[in-house]
């Protein structure tokens, strides 16, 4: 009886209407979906071949000296960034470890390409930021895994669509961030850069940003993770890496594979964000 | 011809600022304006000008509107009516490019909390104004430099300004400003954060630094000692408004009501007042023509026991006493250098209340106010207590 007050409106077809939009969206901007695919797709596949051919004992010591530079020059990030490198190496899994750097890095490259104007956007105008920060809720909010759906439409499988899923989780922090770091500036200080006659993107550069920049690379370290994350769920729809091993040692229910690529991954989560961390707080110390 | 004018200014914070203003034009005060309708009245149509080369301070308790008149000033804060003449140009009517222009070239300001770029080394602080310009770093740092060394900071470029005291930081600030050689210095409760020591060290400096640079400065201030040390007129606001501009001793002498004399009340007049605020006109005989004889008459006539002699040109020459001149009446002589004493306490015009406490008390004699050489007023013990208990006819006039 009561019920029927909840019945009154027929299904609304919010699924229908989505993958309706999607496929449309999938047939009108092929043009542009395809060429990213396969131009992407190439760049992607170039970089990891690229960083391949580095020798991993070179690789292994250049990411130690850079730990070593940004991190104060105290050897304990370096030392572990080698021996845990050396792990990977040894469990033989550098070609997927590589893959997954690859995807993890350009993943952020471009969420920090993306955010940071986006956030620099919204800390200006009041409009944008009420418009945007629901946008963001719901892309963080919304599960991962329902990104892989769309990204394999527009981009089919592979490291392209992984990089598209990464993307949409891990930008939010990196806009919000950047919001932040700009909006929380001192009145005072923007009082001084205008009055002495700052144009708009002198103030921003000469001053917002580098006061906001702290802010931002706590938003930058949390996009990195994010990127990381993801990397589990994107072998789903086939993006190659660390991810790949741990998705089939689930399949397979492998406890021993599954633990060694997962701690594989938990090193470069480590090595990735002490690294990211530290270009911050480095310079502050000075 | 003065640099800055303001004319009716009026800063209304909120909705509807035009509505607003009518009310404010109906009489209605402040607090009914913020009853009725939620608006906050910054500032209420102020007008003034400020002649080059003077410190124009805008004195007022912490919600008077003074930090937001200083702002309509240079436009970090859109006035809501009114108009700001800078060098005869209505600043208000300027679009964004000519206003930055006036404020990278003619107008600087320096902040409260000094407003320091943490992630800048004090000389790049200090070329801040410089670099907006595009001016090339050689000469901006040799600018920067140049505004550091005035202000004594000249060892301290590569330091970061968390580094420094507070009363380097901010001048630092004055520095920053300085670098720019503008035309006008806002400087906005400048030295208000900082301890008092520190504080009058600065505002001695900034007199200094003024003797030799005579920039016209606008400083805000809610520190009473400090506009009457600094300012050369002061205006006094109260809710926006302002109530009286005069110079220090106007304001002093002559509160325009109330609040004013309120405010002023427990100012150290000692600190302020002058020699020539309190001096009297002499009683003098002239050495050339007058003798003994006359210098005794005319002190018998007004009651005094010694008397001031000077020449035809009023130079003051010595002074003689009542028994002196009585003597040397007895004994028949007839020139009055015979009796010349010549240990006259001496002022000049300038000289505030305070110092001549010391120079009084020792003295049997009226303090003599000399201005090159020539004497110009007296102060005896009772005008300078008669000052002090605030009597308002003890003025300048007296003298002539």
């Amino acid at each position: 009886m009561l019920n029927d007050v909840l019945n009154v409106v027929p299904e609304i077809p919010i699924a229908e209407k989505t993958k309706e939009f999607t496929d449309w969206i999938t047939n009108s901007f092929s043009f542009l979906f395809d060429p990213i695919k396969e131009h992407f797709g190439n760049f992607m596949e170039l970089s990891a071949n690229t960083l391949l051919l580095i020798p991993p004992i070179v690789f292994i010591l250049i990411v130690a000296i850079i730990a070593f530079f940004t991190g104060r020059k105290q050897i304990g990030l370096p030392t572990f960034a080698i021996v845990g490198l050396w792990f990977i190496y040894n469990q033989g899994l550098w070609n997927q470890f590589i893959q997954t750097f690859t995807l993890v890095l350009i993943a952020s490259i471009l969420s920090v390409v993306i955010g940071v104007p986006i956030g620099i956007f919204m800390a200006k105008s009041k409009t944008a930021e009420s418009v945007i920060t629901p946008i963001l809720d719901f892309m963080q909010t919304m599960p991962a895994f329902v990104y892989l759906i769309p990204a394999v439409a527009f981009f089919g499988i592979g490291m392209v669509p992984g990089v598209f899923a990464s993307l949409i989780f891990a930008t939010p922090p990196t806009v919000r961030f950047t919001n932040l770091g700009i909006r929380q500036v001192s009145k005072e200080l923007i009082e001084a850069s205008e009055a002495f006659g700052s144009t708009g993107l002198q103030k921003l550069f000469k001053v917002e940003l580098p006061m906001a920049k702290t802010t931002i690379m706590a938003g930058i370290n949390q996009t990195v993770m994010l990127a990381l994350s993801m990397v589990v769920i994107a072998s789903m729809i086939g993006a190659p890496g660390l991810g790949r091993d741990v998705l089939s040692a689930l399949q397979r229910a492998q406890v021993g594979p599954g633990f060694v690529a997962g701690v594989a991954i938990v090193i470069l989560a480590i090595i990735m964000d002490r690294i990211t961390q530290n270009i911050d707080s480095k310079r502050d110390s000075i | 011809m003065p640099i800055i004018e303001v004319k009716n200014l009026s800063k209304i914070f909120g909705k509807n600022p035009v509505q607003t203003l009518k009310l404010l034009d109906q009489g209605l005060s402040k607090k009914e304006i913020l009853i009725k309708t939620g608006n906050t009245v910054g500032v209420n149509r102020a007008s003034f000008s400020v002649n080059a080369g003077e410190i124009f301070v805008i004195m007022g308790l912490s919600g008077s509107g003074k930090s937001t008149l200083v702002r309509l000033i240079n436009r970090l804060i859109e006035p809501t009516e009114g108009s700001v003449y800078v060098d005869g140009e209505d600043l208000l009517k300027m679009d964004k490019k000519a206003l930055r222009k006036i404020r990278r070239k003619k107008i600087s300001m320096v902040f409260q909390r000094f407003a320091l770029f943490p992630h800048r080394t004090v000389l790049e602080n200090t070329e801040f104004g410089l670099e907006i310009q595009k001016v090339p770093k050689g000469e901006r740092r040799q600018k920067a430099i140049k505004a550091l060394e005035m202000v004594g900071l000249g060892e301290y470029l590569n330091q970061k300004p968390n580094q420094l005291s507070g009363g380097m930081q901010q001048r630092v600030g004055l520095a920053r400003a300085l670098a720019n050689d503008p035309e006008v210095l806002l400087m906005d409760e400048a030295f208000s954060a900082l301890d008092p020591l520190i504080r009058k060290e600065m505002q001695d400096e900034l007199l200094d630094l003024q003797e030799t640079m005579k920039k016209t400065i606008i400083f805000i201030t809610h520190d009473l000692d400090e506009a009457l040390r600094l300012g050369d007129r002061i205006a006094l606001m109260k809710d926006g408004s302002i109530v009286q501009i005069g110079t220090p001793e106007e304001i002093l002498v002559n509160p325009a009501n109330d609040y004013v004399e309120k405010f002023v009340k427990d100012v150290d007049r000692t600190k302020i007042l002058t020699a020539q605020h309190i001096m009297k006109r002499p009683e003098t005989i002239n050495l050339d023509k007058h003798g003994p004889r006359v210098a005794l008459e005319r002190m018998r006539e007004e009651g005094i026991s010694s008397i001031f002699v000077v020449d035809s040109k009023r130079n003051l020459k010595g002074y003689v006493t009542a028994d002196d001149a009585s003597e040397a009446g007895k004994k028949g002589i007839r020139d009055i250098r015979e009796i010349l004493k010549t240990d006259i306490p001496c002022v000049d015009k300038e000289t505030p209340m305070q110092e001549i406490f010391a120079v009084i008390h020792g003295s049997p004699i009226p303090v003599a106010v000399v201005e090159n050489e020539k004497l110009i007023g007296i102060i005896v013990r009772g005008s300078v207590i008669a000052a002090l208990a605030g009597e308002s006819e003890v003025s300048g006039q007296n003298a002539e």
